[in-house]
């Protein structure tokens, strides 16, 4: 379990003041100045040393991920974008810090912008978050008051501005080419990879996007040191994460934890158990509605890290650990789901576009028991041929929760359909 | 050159391409939907997945980059899967209505689901149904089946130049759509119907008309502007029913203009099938020998210096060749080509044609557009300029009424004198022009066909001679024409021999006495009304303006009647084929004029068009190089004289009717209505209670 001392969100509940003077007590801001002095390859090597990966799903090494930007500032200038579209559902840890820790986000940002060569970056914050994204302006204006952003950032010798931008509610606009699309004015749809953005990005400049906790943690790593991040959680999976735990347990709560804690800890710990006792529960979806469920077989001794989930062919994703018990009517439960991502989907490309109606359609037979049993099978093709062979990866996270459901509960769902089998052939015996 | 190996053949391919050009290149088939080599990618439709070794999951090879090493597998199960997969997601939704859907037949989706669609559908939901738009008149939607491949969009967008398209909604109830429903407002519109790989997207005129496998198709060329766009005639027993068009890299590539695609409709109204001799007052139908002996007659009995004639704008060079040998042979020098008037003369070639060629505006960095409007006069010359714009390589400046051209325009101010000052040096722009590597001007009519055109065309060549635009291996001096027909009769110098009268001249001698008759060769773009005292003959095919002054009528062949010779705008000799016969008693054009010779006691020496086209041949080498762009030797044109600061007027008002064949359509009528003579806020459908 995390020590009090180890953890890098320490307002993450809003109890102290948000305000700059607040911040600087808790200790942000606090050696900035220094750390941008070090130099660009310093601030990299400590960000790659210290192991972080990155916070938004994909778990894709960050200090990696800003070493493929350009080394020098060509003809065209850099940007750091920052994503806030935090939408998945179950995830509201982004917005918790937004909202309590602003300061740690604006700090990064610019040590983050220093280390890639951006003199701008823009945070592209979820169109429903009104009054995060004015809590955030707010500390970004403090910020600026107190000289921390601008001309000669913090006075440390780097010109920095840093832009907040609402969307306008898409969760599409998450997906990080989707989100430049949609901060350029466009449409919010993903673009083609390659090429990258590092390579052509916002503006069809070298832009790295970022989420938001990858970008909060990093001034307390530099301050308190890459090896001591390093040194929590487990191989190759380290540091602090916060977890968003809902469902059904006794008290949802965000919570900042050690990577790895196994997931019976992280509840009975943090969220007060499972509703109904451990044995009550049925299923976990441990990393936002787009990773696979897990049943409770699986639970006991699960470590919340990125690659034993994904030994589990399931994954991390946001580190939202959505809770089921036996209450659950987990078809209906992954059905919704589906409508989520058909709803969402962009419509651009075709395995998505008619994959995710098509699946969504099935899943909501699959409820009633309106089915053939053979249509399991049929179902399953389905999400494998959308999974992999869309633009961007809102195919596979519409594909990864019906295979999941299959995987695990499929005589749930045999049961249903011999169930109203049964109750036709009665009703027609009568 | 990245070295790329294709199913286990390596293949070399240049810098840039894709792994789609890589796969075509070791000679695989790649199904695509939404890829388009002249359109931007976009790498939506996921029909062209294949595996690349390393690679975690099939990669869409229209949009990856082809690099050095790649191993690529087009036809292993994965990706076999993969396409059958993304075949089935795109009929999921589409409807089933193939046997009365007009792109039946040459459909892309179902030429690929013959290959990759499985036999039965697993989609038990119900289908989507999608509302139709409106694009315009000459658009007919049938949104439900779409495929959203977004084709259409980038067109409309990229090549055409207008903003209209767009889809709304997202997910599985994305929709195409023009903004508010107006119709697309492009004289290239029409080239979304062959885009469309479906049949969302169908001719309005055309539909329900007739199968593809119908029609006898024949490759021509085109006669409704100077551009010479090839096209393919699709007709069925005596009727054209649409024309679509061919590739021509040089010319048009695969676009065509609007009017190009539909006034073909206009060929089956008010034509001319039998001669008619004038009889008290009256047009009466005549037998071919009555009316030819009339003609020759009148033609015997009139001093040459009495007779004037005039060429159309969409005569085949044959026509003019055996008209002019006939009035020559017979001393009339009252010939001429130039209905419009243009002061163009038919002195060294360079100096009225296209010399860069349009493909040679792909290398221009420079453009001054001279009292033009490409976007109505040639809208694939300004498909051009706008192609080579979007690369950022270009800057156009103009000079004359401020025009939205698709592309940004410098314009200098619409008086003939800035060409003085740019001569003179007191415009800078004359520096920018000598400063470019391969800077053009384009001179169009609107300059040239005035009182004073052949001092503004002095005018351009002092700016050409100044800025040197002739210069190694590149001539930026551009005329562009608006008639078909016009290079060819300046090649043959259809113009006034010694003595003889221009077109404003015949007019007026006819309004004076001093022509008596007049042979008007499909000549329709004059003020026939001045021709009143005058006999007038009227070889032509359509009953227009100069049928109706007309004292005999000898019905002749539109261009998709005849074999005939255009030379375009570049001065590239093109053929002309016959798609079907000409209508009624009517014939083609040069055998009239034979037959004519025949009874004046002057026969013309052949019999076939092959002998013709032998002795024009022999006469004007000019146009024995087919399909060939011969540029011209740079001399001295134009004629020193002051200029009138009277501000440049465009040649052509309405882009929809500007000939015979275009007025008689009923398709242009409504695209006048539609686009000309509505304001571009009204675009929207009709309604029964509009207003």
């Amino acid at each position: 379990m995390l020590k009090d001392e180890d953890r890098i969100f320490t307002n993450l509940y809003g109890l102290e003041s948000w305000r700059l003077d607040a911040a600087r007590k808790r200790g942000d801001w606090d050696q900035t100045k220094d750390f941008i002095a070090k130099g660009r390859d310093w601030i990299i090597d400590q960000v790659k040393e210290s192991g972080l990966r990155g916070r938004g799903g994909a778990g894709f090494p960050t200090g990696m991920k800003w070493s493929f930007m350009p080394k020098e500032i060509g003809a065209r200038p850099h940007y750091l974008v920052i994503n806030a579209d935090e939408s998945e559902p179950g995830t509201c840890k982004d917005r918790d810090i937004m909202r309590h820790d602003p300061q740690k986000l604006i700090e990064g940002a610019l040590i983050a912008s220093f280390a890639m060569g951006a003199h701008a970056a823009y945070i592209y914050i979820r169109g429903e978050f009104y009054n995060e994204a004015m809590r955030l302006q707010a500390a970004i204006d403090e910020a600026y008051d107190a000289g921390l952003l601008g001309k000669n950032a913090c006075g440390a010798g780097w010109d920095f501005d840093l832009y907040l931008h609402r969307g306008a509610g898409a969760y599409i606009c998450g997906e990080e080419t989707a989100l430049i699309e949609s901060l350029e004015g466009k449409k919010g749809m993903p673009r083609l990879k390659p090429p990258f953005p590092a390579a052509v990005g916002l503006y069809g400049c070298p832009s790295t996007v970022n989420n938001v906790e990858s970008i909060a943690v990093v001034p307390t790593i530099l301050r308190r040191g890459a090896s001591w991040f390093a040194g929590l959680g487990r191989p190759k999976n380290v540091g602090t994460k916060l977890f968003c735990i809902s469902g059904h347990v006794n008290k949802p709560c965000n919570v900042e934890e050690e990577m790895g804690i196994p997931l019976r800890e992280l509840l009975e710990k943090h969220a007060g158990g499972v509703r109904g006792g451990w044995d009550n529960l049925l299923a976990v979806i441990p990393g936002g509605s787009s990773v696979p469920v897990l049943p409770a077989e699986q639970c006991d001794d699960l470590y919340m890290d990125f690659d034993t989930l994904r030994e589990k062919r399931s994954g991390l994703g946001t580190a939202a650990v959505i809770v089921m018990d036996k209450s659950t009517d987990i078809v209906k439960a992954i059905s919704r789901l589906s409508y989520f991502y058909k709803h969402e989907s962009c419509g651009q490309c075709t395995p998505c576009r008619e994959g995710t109606g098509w699946m969504w359609r099935v899943m909501e037979r699959m409820v009633r028991g309106e089915a053939d049993v053979a249509e399991i099978d049929i179902l399953e093709d389905v999400t494998r041929q959308v999974e992999g062979h869309t633009i961007c990866a809102l195919g596979d996270a519409a594909a990864w929760p019906i295979q999941g459901l299959i995987r695990h509960f499929r005589p749930e769902m045999e049961r249903r359909i011999a169930a109203r089998k049964g109750a036709v052939t009665a009703k027609a015996a009568e | 050159m990245p070295k790329v190996t294709v199913d286990g053949i390596e293949v070399e391919v240049p810098a840039g391409a894709t792994v789609l050009q890589a796969c075509e290149e070791a000679g695989k088939e790649i199904p695509r939907f939404c890829y388009h080599e002249r359109l931007s990618i976009a790498g939506n439709c996921r029909m062209c997945l294949v595996e690349m070794e390393k690679a975690p999951k099939p990669i869409a090879s229209c949009a990856f980059p082809a690099a050095d090493g790649m191993v690529i597998k087009t036809d292993t199960p994965l990706v076999k899967k993969a396409r059958n997969g993304v075949m089935e997601f795109l009929l999921a939704n589409h409807p089933l209505d193939c046997p009365i859907c007009d792109q039946g037949g040459e459909c892309d989706l179902q030429d690929q689901a013959m290959a990759y669609g499985a036999g039965s559908s697993r989609f038990l939901e119900n289908k989507r149904a999608v509302e139709d738009k409106h694009m315009g008149p000459l658009i007919k939607t049938i949104m439900t089946r779409c495929i959203h491949c977004t084709r259409c969009i980038r067109f409309a967008s990229e090549v055409a130049g207008v903003d209209d398209l767009g889809a709304v909604y997202r997910g599985e109830n994305m929709q195409i759509t023009t903004y508010l429903e107006k119709a697309l407002a492009s004289e290239l519109s029409a080239n979304v119907i062959d885009l469309c790989p479906v049949g969302a997207l169908t001719s309005k005129p055309y539909a329900f008309e007739a199968r593809p496998w119908e029609l006898k198709k024949t490759p021509s060329v085109d006669v409704m502007d100077a551009v010479g766009s090839a096209i393919r005639v699709d007709s069925r027993g005596s009727e054209v029913l649409r024309v679509l068009p061919r590739v021509n890299e040089a010319v048009n590539e695969e676009w065509i203009s609007d009017k190009t695609r539909y006034a073909c409709d206009g060929l089956l109204r008010q034509r001319l099938d039998t001669p008619y001799v004038r009889k008290n007052g009256k047009l009466m139908p005549v037998e071919w020998p009555e009316a030819l002996q009339t003609v020759a007659d009148r033609l015997r009995r009139t001093p040459a210096e009495k007779i004037g004639a005039i060429a159309g704008d969409t005569v085949d060079v044959e026509a003019m060749y055996a008209l002019k040998s006939l009035l020559e042979g017979l001393g009339v020098a009252s010939l001429d080509c130039r209905q419009d008037g243009t002061k163009l003369t038919a002195g060294p070639r360079a100096g009225y044609i296209f010399n860069s060629a349009i493909a040679g505006i792909e290398e221009a960095d420079f453009i001054l557009l001279v009292g033009s409007n490409p976007r109505v006069e040639a809208p694939i010359v300004n498909a051009r300029i706008r192609k080579r714009w979007l690369t950022g390589k270009l800057k156009v400046a103009s000079i004359g009424a401020p025009a939205d051209l698709t592309y940004d325009a410098e314009n200098l101010g619409d008086s003939p004198t800035l060409l003085g000052d740019l001569v003179s040096g007191k415009h800078d722009l004359a520096e920018a022009l000598s400063k470019a590597e391969r800077p053009m001007v384009i001179v169009g009519q609107g300059a040239l066909t005035r009182a004073d055109g052949a001092a503004i065309l002095a005018q351009a060549r002092a700016l050409a001679e100044k800025v040197s635009l002739v210069r190694d291996g590149w001539n930026g001096f551009n005329v562009l024409h608006t008639a078909a027909s016009r290079v060819g009769g300046l090649d043959l110098g259809f113009v006034p021999g010694a003595g003889g009268k221009d077109v404003a001249g015949i007019l007026a001698g006819a309004e004076a006495g001093e022509i008596e008759t007049v042979y008007l060769l499909a000549a329709d773009e004059i003020d026939t009304d001045r021709l009143k005292n005058a006999f007038v003959i009227y070889q032509g095919h359509h009953g227009d303006r100069g049928a109706h002054v007309a004292d005999v009528i000898l019905p002749g062949a539109a261009y998709t009647e005849k074999d005939g010779i255009y030379v375009n705008t570049e001065g590239r000799v093109q053929l002309g084929r016959m798609a079907v016969f000409p209508p009624g008693d009517a014939r083609e054009d040069w055998k009239i004029l034979r037959a004519l010779s025949e009874g004046l006691g002057r026969t013309l020496p052949y019999d076939s068009l092959a002998q013709l086209r032998q002795k024009l041949v022999a006469d004007y080498p000019i146009f024995a190089q087919v399909d060939h762009a011969e540029g011209g030797e740079w001399g001295s044109f134009g004629t020193e004289g002051t200029v009138d600061a009277a501000a440049f007027a465009y040649p052509i008002q309405n882009f929809y009717m500007t000939d015979p064949i275009s007025r008689a359509s009923v398709t242009m009528a409504k695209c006048t209505e539609a686009f000309v003579l509505t304001s571009a806020a009204d675009q929207q459908e009709k309604t029964g209670t509009h207003g």
